[in-house]
């Protein structure tokens, strides 16, 4: 029983971890139908920016994530007005094949840069042990995650719908041409908010390093989870990508553990057969 | 402009002495100038061979699949398992690769027909996934992580034999990448393919004047499925292994990489950027093989912000700005 939760806390904190490498994704796919698969490229510059400051400069793990989510908005917000605006308009293959092209780029650079080998960052002693509630022990660094992850949901969830800006997105999300009617300026809008999602899987990315490791095909590897979730849970739904990736979590970290000759089988199944009958996502309006 | 339509499809298929040059140079020029790159020649006509069967789909059909080296993949399988079973004739093991892969893309067909943007987007990426895992748990069959051993292909009719310098693997691989070339082009200058056309362009549109639009998708998606299966095939025949790479994501990423760089829905764009795909990698990767990706994924990006229509439109236009000044 206890290892039961011990392993269904796992997969939830891991699907923390891809809910906050995937809401960006979710909101900007959501807003420009801009099919994206370079946001998990994104995701390991902040993994890199991490490991660079931590491993390299010395600095303490901490003090990195928030340098990694700075960094990785900027590189974003570079990218964005220097490559990705001239594609918005282009369909959806050339969209898939840029930002495929991007990733390349992205990690070939990193196998420069930093080699190909696997990296690691040294953790603070605090996030290294184990915390016992009652009979259960419960890694550190996963309660951390479960703790960065809702803080940032709840903000990320309070902004959207409690602030100007917030508003101006789900106004973006809901019908663009409605909102560029209106007077909104839905490609700063877009940009803003590319430069946050990506941002956010930038720290989702320097977060991942102890638990999925770093290597310059990082970005392809998370890609594929990241989409799972987004498609599951419906564009432009922040709830919908945060069951999603609740659910793919469990079921990844779950069936990983109990079912290891399925390997990942299951869940690619599942995904099929719920995009099949359901297109639009399980939360999806579209 | 005639208003016959069969007059128009016949005018658009006329053959042109390019085409007629570029067929003969394929044959001659691997064997008299580079006769050290037949190997890579033979890949080249696989591959463009494969890439053909995407631009069916693709360009004139307007599916877009991240996941059609799945059905690369199986004809791969397929013609591997049956050699390594004990029967190594290479075109019998061609047409069961092509029948196998076929009815995997009939049944897989009806669900592709069904869904659009995004979530076909990620069922089609979800199967290939799918397919790479259905290979490694059959381990006993497919050899697994391994890669399937075993596979002696007989003589071509007999008499040739497949050795490692690809004499005959060239010809073969030309021949039967010749064949399907023509098969497909004569398919695209039939009113099937032109119907095809018109799905893309405007899927309400065929409705209302009667096209059965998902039967198209599903018979052209099904040839596709079959003649990447023969493609496969012919890679499992003439390397004699199959690895679980021929199934996944990366093999899936970079035919359509090939496709666009030469350009979608006029069957030479296929070849075209085959050629120039696989040649610059072979010269990448010979100077730099850690970073040769750096320069792919370069050029990609310049193909879709300066080309968008890929090489051959961009000569095309050129070619139209010219003999206009």
């Amino acid at each position: 029983m206890s290892q039961l939760l011990a392993v269904m806390f796992d997969g939830v904190a891991f699907g923390m971890l891809l809910f906050l490498i995937s809401v960006g994704l979710s909101v900007t796919l959501g807003m420009m139908n801009f099919t994206n698969l370079a946001h998990g490229a994104f995701a390991m510059v902040g993994g890199y920016v991490t490991f660079a400051l931590a491993s390299l400069a010395g600095w303490p793990f901490l003090a990195t994530l928030p340098v990694a989510f700075l960094a990785t908005m900027a590189i974003a917000a570079v990218f964005e007005r220097l490559l990705f605006r001239y594609i918005y308009e282009t369909g959806e293959l050339n969209q898939v094949l840029f930002t495929i092209g991007f990733v390349f780029t992205a990690s070939a650079t990193a196998a420069y840069v930093f080699g190909t080998v696997h990296q690691s960052v040294d953790m603070p002693a605090v996030l290294t042990g184990f915390i016992e509630l009652g009979e259960i022990k419960l890694p550190s660094y996963r309660l951390f995650l479960v703790a960065i992850a809702l803080v940032i949901t709840v903000g990320v969830v309070y902004g959207l719908e409690h602030t100007r800006f917030g508003a101006m997105v789900r106004a973006s999300v809901d019908n663009q041409k409605v909102a560029r009617g209106l007077g909104l300026n839905v490609n700063r809008i877009f940009a803003l908010t590319f430069a946050l999602g990506s941002g956010l899987a930038g720290l989702g990315g320097a977060l991942a390093i102890e638990v999925l490791g770093l290597d310059p095909s990082f970005g392809f590897h998370i890609l594929v989870l990241v989409l799972i979730v987004v498609a599951l849970g419906g564009l432009g739904s922040v709830w919908g990508s945060f069951v999603a990736a609740l659910c793919l979590g469990v079921f990844d970290v779950g069936g990983k553990y109990f079912v290891p000759e399925l390997g990942s089988f299951l869940i690619y199944l599942f995904m099929v057969a719920l995009l099949f009958f359901r297109p639009q996502g399980l939360f999806g309006k579209r | 402009m005639s208003t016959d339509p069969h007059l128009w499809l016949r005018h658009k298929a006329r053959v042109s002495p390019y085409e007629v040059a570029f067929w003969i140079a394929a044959l001659i020029v691997p064997y008299v100038l580079l006769p050290k790159y037949l190997a890579l020649a033979s890949q080249i006509a696989i591959m463009a061979t494969f890439c053909i069967s995407l631009d069916l789909i693709l360009g004139y059909a307007g599916i877009i699949s991240l996941g059609h080296a799945a059905f690369f993949g199986i004809g791969a399988y397929a013609a591997g398992i049956l050699s390594a079973r004990g029967w190594g004739e290479p075109l019998s093991g061609l047409l069961f690769a092509a029948v196998v892969a076929g009815l995997a893309g009939w049944i897989i067909g009806f669900m592709i027909v069904r869904v659009q943007h995004l979530a076909l987007l990620m069922i089609t990426l979800g199967l290939s996934f799918l397919a790479v895992e259905v290979a490694n748990t059959f381990d006993g069959l497919t050899g697994g992580a391994d890669g399937l051993l075993g596979i002696d292909t007989w003589k071509l009719f007999g008499i040739w034999k497949f050795s490692i310098w690809g004499h005959t693997s060239y010809a073969y691989a030309l021949g039967v990448s010749f064949l399907i070339f023509l098969l497909c082009r004569r398919l695209v200058h039939s009113p099937f393919g032109l119907t095809l056309e018109a799905i893309r362009e405007n899927p309400q549109r065929t409705t209302a004047i009667g096209v059965a639009n998902r039967r198209h998708l599903q018979w052209v998606f099904t040839l596709s499925s079959s003649i990447a299966g023969i493609a496969g095939a012919m890679l499992a025949q003439t390397t004699k292994t199959v690895s679980l790479e021929s199934l996944g994501f990366q093999n899936s990423a970079e035919i359509a990489v090939m496709l666009i760089l030469g350009g979608t829905g006029r069957l030479y764009g296929a070849i075209v950027g085959t050629i120039i795909f696989m040649v610059a990698r072979d010269q990448l990767s010979g100077m730099n093989p850690k970073y040769w990706y750096f320069w792919i994924g370069i050029l990609l990006m310049m193909v879709v912000l300066f080309m968008p229509r890929g090489i051959l439109g961009a000569m095309q236009r050129l070619a139209a700005k010219m003999s206009r000044s």
